[in-house]
């Protein structure tokens, strides 16, 4: 299921690949997912809930190894966590003793080679992630403790984290989820337009399908657990795209289609179920 | 105006309780009328505070010295201890027991092991406020290191961080407020080490001053003795507080303030 174009060498590449938790009884969370991603592609990646969407992040970053095959990311097997990468969650996690600023420069205190010319540029540091808050709309609320930032705002500002280091692969899940729908609309917008300007590679997971079509190029439809890659489906929607481009009669088929082959797949596992259950008690 | 009135109020609840026990205490005493070596009178605590304010001013400075200097000890150690315990699961697991073990031990019964190996005095007392004060530091310190949130560490180590980076970036500041609030409990701990120490295996000390007192009968030294005591734990207390105040603001400034939408 290679949605690469033929000649290029695919940026996040996945053979095969199995997650298992735990010994031979654990959840099978992932099972015989085959796909890749080109470089500077935005992909997205739905699914009904428990569908091992976050297992995939994990294995996508390296901060868990397959069970099975073979997961490939700038042309080098993953046997450990990846330094190119940045992420960003439902929940912000941003650190309450750190104003704004210092927030968004944690990565830089960490990922070489920032890390060891901090201190000597610091001037040239904080200026870039400066620019990066006004970018996103925070200019003036560097200096803001993450509590007095609204739930929007502490996003934006996780968001600012996870790209500060310009990462080659940005790694989302769920990031606007916990999120009013205006707000998660105009994040949709700053997303774009940071990913337009940069062209970082972008992994979102969502549950969200409008989201989805609006953001990526590219969308994979995973199973229920054990996941696995059931289509793939182009969003060939011009950019940049609005808030209109959500009322296009081409995305609301896209949309529609998702969701028809969700709620397929959904009602499978539901009949599926008791039979398993039941023989493995 | 209103608001004012109220944060008036609350600041003087404390004096307000404090005088009313004294009144409590003094009424009783008309009332009843007890020999003075049972209950003295607060007047009878405050005279005898006054006669011997010299011996009980020495006393009082040498069990404040081997709080202090136990709980330091159990601050460091603690600390440590507690960094340890908290970095590893694998660690946590294997001390936890032994932990809880060593604190569910009275220290009373402590202090004659601690004789034989360091003499009386100072040593034991010492010893004894580290014994009773390190354990609450560094049970806070180990749960503030142990409830990291797991998206968190995956930020950290999607960034390649090391263990070392972790603990520097966010697990020690994080734990910094479950360390301070630990000081507070952990401090009085170390007063009552002290004094037991002091009642049992020493010639100074105000543990010693009241056992003495005890034996003459001298009931309202003794009644002294413990107000002492409790005017230094209180007063080491509000110090621990004001530090914590100090270095973790934010920690409990954001549950005042934890407003704003959109």
């Amino acid at each position: 299921m290679s949605d690469v174009k033929s000649g290029a060498e695919p940026f996040v590449d996945f053979q095969d690949v199995a997650l298992r938790y735990g010994d031979e009884n654990g959840t099978l969370a992932l099972s015989g997912v085959d796909f890749s991603i080109a470089k500077g592609q935005f992909a997205a990646i739905v699914g009904p809930s428990g569908c091992g969407k976050s297992s995939f992040m994990k294995l996508a970053t390296g901060l868990a190894p397959p069970t099975k095959g073979q997961v490939r990311v700038a042309g080098a097997t993953v046997n450990g966590p990846l330094k190119i990468t940045g992420m960003a969650f439902q929940n912000p996690t941003l650190l309450p003793w750190r104003d704004t600023l210092r927030n968004v420069m944690l990565p830089l205190e960490i990922v070489q080679p920032h890390r060891s010319q901090l201190s000597k540029q610091r001037a040239k540091y904080e200026a870039h992630a400066l620019k990066l808050l006004e970018t996103v709309g925070l200019a003036g609320f560097e200096r803001k403790q993450p509590w007095m930032l609204s739930g929007g705002m502490q996003q934006r500002v996780s968001l600012c984290r996870s790209l500060v280091h310009d990462p080659q692969l940005l790694m989302l899940d769920e990031p606007f989820a916990a999120l009013d729908a205006f707000t998660r609309e105009e994040l949709w917008a700053v997303l774009q337009s940071l990913w337009m300007e940069k062209r970082f590679t972008c992994i979102l997971v969502t549950h969200d399908l409008r989201e989805a079509a609006y953001l990526a190029d590219v969308i994979f439809v995973m199973s229920a657990r054990p996941g696995r890659i059931l289509s793939t489906h182009h969003v060939d929607l011009p950019r940049p795209r609005t808030v209109d481009s959500t009322f296009d009669p081409r995305f609301v088929e896209i949309v529609q289609q998702i969701r028809s082959e969700i709620a397929q797949t959904r009602k499978e596992s539901d009949a599926a179920k008791p039979l398993p259950q039941g023989a493995s008690t | 105006m209103k608001f004012k009135k109220r944060q008036l109020i609350e600041k003087a609840a404390p004096w307000v309780v404090v005088f009313g026990m004294l009144i409590l205490w003094q009424l009783s005493i008309w009332i009843f009328s007890p020999q003075p070596f049972i209950l003295p009178s607060p007047a009878l605590v405050y005279s005898a505070l006054l006669d011997y304010r010299e011996p009980i001013i020495a006393h009082a400075i040498f069990t404040l010295t081997n709080t202090l200097i136990g709980f330091a000890i159990g601050i460091v150690v603690g600390g440590l201890l507690g960094i340890f315990i908290g970095s590893s699961r694998l660690i946590y697991a294997g001390f936890y027991p032994l932990l809880i073990g060593i604190n569910s031990v009275p220290k009373a019964a402590v202090v004659p092991v601690l004789v034989i190996w360091l003499g009386i005095g100072q040593p034991p007392a010492i010893a004894t406020a580290f014994l009773l004060s390190f354990f609450p530091i560094s049970v806070n310190v180990a749960a503030g290191l142990a409830t990291v949130e797991p998206e968190l560490e995956d930020v950290l180590r999607s960034l390649g961080a090391s263990k070392l980076d972790t603990l520097t970036k966010v697990g020690l500041p994080r734990s910094l407020p479950y360390f301070f609030a630990s000081l507070k409990v952990a401090v009085t701990l170390a007063f009552v080490g002290a004094v037991i120490s002091e009642t049992l295996a020493s010639n100074d000390g105000i543990g010693y001053l009241m056992l003495q007192a005890a034996s003459q009968f001298r009931t309202p030294l003794m009644f002294a003795g413990l107000i002492v005591i409790a005017g230094m734990g209180i007063g080491t207390y509000l110090l621990c507080a004001l530090v914590e105040e100090r270095m973790t603001g934010w920690a409990t400034r954001k549950q005042i303030q934890a407003t704003g939408g959109g």
